[in-house]
């Protein structure tokens, strides 16, 4: 009897790869959003704050949309692909 | 018996099947999105119905699965086909009684494998594909899943740990919106086309379709029909166990799990691997439940479940065994396994009446106490 072991493999590599990029990605995405929240963000230090180098939640809601928009987009595209797997 | 009878009497129990496939499933798609309230019980179950009518349409590449590799098709009649789908649907409902989220597809494969052995002996049952296709990625799917959906969760609480709270959790409950209707979209590629395989595959045997035809349009519609409609009743049963009883399960947990059962059948099924939906979705549950706190899973559900997927192959291979050496006797016992059938089902039904669970009850369980359900 013939097992593919390494078909196996390959699912279980693959399928971890896809399914982990795609929950930090989301993740990534709503630390982004967050800084659009005015809780936790006094306006004025934040603008003044240098965006690199600082946690993600100190970022400039302007780079933090960035940051969202880049991250959706991306997890976006393998939602796409994922479509376009089931379809063809 | 009348060829085009038993035809007619195996597509309407393939479809029976098919509708016990859809509401016994809902909950792998369903299950988490119901729990954390990312969508209403009754929004979540026309969505999911609606994407499994949908991707019954998309593919054909799994109604092959089914009808080779496991039974020598050669050997067998439409007959032992219905005693096979007979296994499984009793098999699929006592389950969905006892809340537990069992494969369908095992079910399946299990009546066929047990109606085949009786009706055309032991050589016609081929062992080496059973463990190759179904046993081996029975094991393993779950645990991959399970693994991915652990890590995936873990990732997701450190990286928005530095997030806006309400922000995070609402975030997360819309993207469930989306990983759900993945879940609920591959679902319908891949299990409506085995009962689309099951009725092409009876047609062929009695001389209505050429060798190698594909499912006919009306073969496709019906079996889209049945699961779409299978899967708006809403397995609430098993719902309730899959997105309450497991685990106390938050968005990050919900969408963590479901995006790893999506890619994991997305990416098997694109492979060739036949794999149970079911238990891949059971096992990114449990995943996502440990990596909050181990001790939040109930374990005790997980032994529970263990012993259902345990049982399901070898239990719908009894039944269906029994139902064949009833059916295969002539016109008398094809009618009175049909009757059992109706009759037990029926009493099932009856029986789950007394203490129903519906969309409006669904999430009415304790939250599991975390520590003093550890084990």
């Amino acid at each position: 009897m013939v097992i593919n072991w390494g078909a196996l493999g390959i699912v279980a590599i693959v399928s971890l790869v896809i399914g982990v990029l795609v929950v930090v990605l989301a993740s990534l995405a709503l630390v982004g959003l967050s800084t659009r929240e005015p809780v936790d963000l006094d306006p004025v230090s934040a603008d003044e704050s240098p965006i690199i180098g600082r946690g993600g939640s100190k970022l400039s809601p302007t780079a933090g949309t960035v940051v969202a928009t880049a991250c959706l987009l991306g997890a976006a595209a393998i939602v796409l692909y994922g479509l376009y797997v089931i379809v063809f | 018996m009348d060829i085009t009878v038993i035809v007619i009497v195996v597509i309407v129990t393939a479809l029976a099947f098919d509708f016990t496939n859809g509401f016994h499933d809902t909950a792998n798609a369903m299950a988490t999105s119901i729990a954390t309230r990312a969508l209403k019980p009754r929004t979540a179950v026309i969505i999911a119905g609606v994407l499994n009518l949908i991707g019954a349409f998309l593919s054909v590449q799994v109604a092959k699965t089914i009808s080779s590799g496991l039974v020598d098709e050669t050997r067998i009649t439409p007959t032992v086909i219905f005693a096979g789908l007979v296994g499984a649907i009793l098999w699929n409902l006592l389950t969905w009684f006892l809340g537990m989220p069992s494969s369908s597809s095992h079910a399946l494969f299990g009546g066929l494998i047990g109606a085949t052995w009786v009706a055309a002996g032991t050589d016609a049952v081929k062992f080496v594909g059973l463990i190759g296709k179904v046993l081996l990625p029975a094991v393993m799917s779950p645990i991959v899943a399970g693994l991915i959906a652990l890590t995936a969760t873990y990732l997701a609480y450190r990286i928005t740990s530095r997030g806006a709270d309400a922000t995070v959790k609402r975030g997360f409950r819309r993207f469930q919106v989306v990983s759900g209707s993945m879940v609920a979209l591959a679902h319908g590629t891949n299990d409506a086309q085995k009962t689309m395989g099951i009725i092409t595959l009876t047609l062929i045997t009695a001389g209505l379709l050429p060798p190698d035809a594909g499912p006919p349009f009306w073969v496709v519609l019906s079996a889209g029909v049945a699961i779409g409609l299978g899967t708006y009743m809403g397995g609430w049963r098993i719902i309730r166990t899959l997105g309450k009883r497991v685990s106390d399960i938050q968005p990050p947990q919900g969408f963590a799990a479901e995006t790893s059962s999506a890619s994991v059948i997305l990416v098997s099924s694109h492979l060739g691997f036949a794999l149970s939906t079911t238990q891949v979705c059971t096992g990114s549950i449990f995943g996502a439940g440990a990596a909050r706190r181990l001790a939040s899973v109930h374990w005790s559900v997980a032994g529970q479940v263990a012993i259902a997927w345990l049982l399901t192959l070898p239990a719908a291979a009894v039944m269906g065994a029994v139902a064949a050496s009833v059916a295969t006797t002539g016109v008398i016992g094809t009618i009175i396994v049909a009757i059992v059938l109706v009759g037990m089902a029926a009493g099932i039904y009856a029986a789950s009446r007394r203490r129903p669970v519906t969309a409006e009850n669904v999430n009415d369980v304790p939250a599991p106490q975390p520590l003093t359900a550890a084990v």
